[in-house]
């Protein structure tokens, strides 16, 4: 176990926990945008930043989604240092993303309503990272990353056309956090926007999916039959 | 330029050993087409194990790689500070003139591509033009006409 202190409070944590795990743990509030549970912290947000005290007096910020707990850490959560980091952040995010409603929200919770900026031609996309890593992590099948860098950094596919590996799962789109993705259901079709991919529809007898893809077929037929013979 | 997938293929086989060859490999196959072909992303892929998307992140994410095809010559126009406020603008200027292309762009002939970079690191020596690696300081309109004479020249020779 490590011990550290966040907010005054004495704490223990098991080894290996990042601060926000711990913070979380204990029920400490922390804003978050680029994290989700069920993926690697990624740091991209820098929403989640907390002041870390220093044995020599200074102190620095750090992202407690990614920090490691060290034993004997001194942590504030709610300094004034981090509040205003936090509301540039947020302020920042919601010049490019001002129509999303969890930014919005997220924004108003700490303390930010209009921002002082606000990006001309917002395509609403935070940059957060999320669809890319739940189609890696969560789908596996890595159909999308984020290409060019700078302001011209976006989410896409290999040569923005329709992937040849996406399987129209829509993962990407629910874990959205700004709407930018959009599952657009068209009758017997469904197409995952902006990829371009359209799949076909068809029935599984099993789960009652509607949405099983006509090439996921012979895949589901070749795992029964797998199945089948192993037993 | 013709591409040859096997060709392509030699390149990345030559570099498939070990970890973090996909920039090597990329950077074979740039210097050997001047550009990242389609095919070349698409292989390099398959057998380097990395998945397309990442491959096409990396190609876009490097100012070296180019995924258009770039002329048999690169003239790079300093725009770096001390270049900037010794002119280089009006030597961009020219050549974006004189090219009938814009910065970033390859003349339709391919035998020039033009290009703004931001700092050489030889500010002493500016304004800048690199001409394939050649750097010439101290540019002025002349010289940068002479030079486009000398391309024009030596293309005619060969």
């Amino acid at each position: 176990m490590i011990r550290l202190t966040i907010d005054g409070e004495p704490i223990e944590v098991q080894e290996g926990r990042t601060l926000l795990e711990a913070c979380r743990e204990h029920d400490i509030p922390i804003p978050t945008l680029c994290y989700h549970p069920a993926l690697k912290p990624y740091g991209a947000c820098r929403l989640c930043v907390v002041e870390l005290d220093h044995p020599s007096g200074s102190s620095k910020l750090v992202a407690s989604c990614v920090h490691p707990c060290e034993e004997g850490a001194v942590v504030r959560t709610n300094s004034e240092a981090v509040k205003r980091n936090r509301r540039v952040t947020a302020e920042l995010l919601l010049a490019g993303a001002f129509d999303a409603p969890e930014i919005v929200a997220l924004a108003k919770g700490l303390g930010v309503e209009e921002p002082r900026f606000r990006m001309e031609e917002s395509e609403s996309c935070v940059l957060c990272g999320l669809c890319v890593r739940a189609c890696d992590e969560i789908v596996g099948v890595r159909a999308i990353s984020l290409i060019h860098r700078g302001m011209a950094k976006k989410v896409a596919t290999p040569f923005e056309i329709s992937s040849a590996t996406c399987i129209g799962c829509g993962t990407c789109v629910l874990i959205c956090p700004t709407g930018r993705l959009k599952l657009s259901d068209v009758t017997g079709y469904r197409g995952v926007h902006p990829w371009d991919n359209t799949f076909h529809r068809l029935y599984c007898r099993v789960c009652d999916d509607e949405d099983l893809r006509e090439t996921r077929l012979q895949e589901a037929t070749d795992l029964i039959a797998d199945m089948e013979a192993s037993e | 330029m013709q591409v040859s997938i096997s060709e392509i293929h030699e390149i990345i086989n030559k570099e498939a050993s070990g970890d973090g060859s996909l920039i090597a490999a990329l950077e074979e196959i740039q210097a050997r087409y001047r550009y990242l072909p389609p095919e070349a992303l698409i292989l390099a892929s398959e057998r380097l194990g990395v998945p397309l998307s990442q491959t096409y992140a990396v190609a876009t994410f490097y100012g070296a790689f180019s995924l258009e095809p770039k002329g048999k010559i690169c003239i790079q126009v300093c725009m770096g500070t001390a270049c900037h406020v010794r002119g280089s603008p009006q030597l961009l200027d020219r050549l974006e003139t004189q090219l009938g292309i814009k910065a970033g762009e390859t003349t339709r002939d391919q035998l020039v591509s033009l290009e703004r970079v931001n700092c050489l690191g030889a500010c002493a020596l500016g304004p800048i033009v690199v001409t394939d690696g050649d750097y010439s300081g101290q540019m002025t309109l002349s010289k940068v006409d002479r030079l486009l004479k000398s391309i024009a020249k030596s293309e005619a020779e060969a």
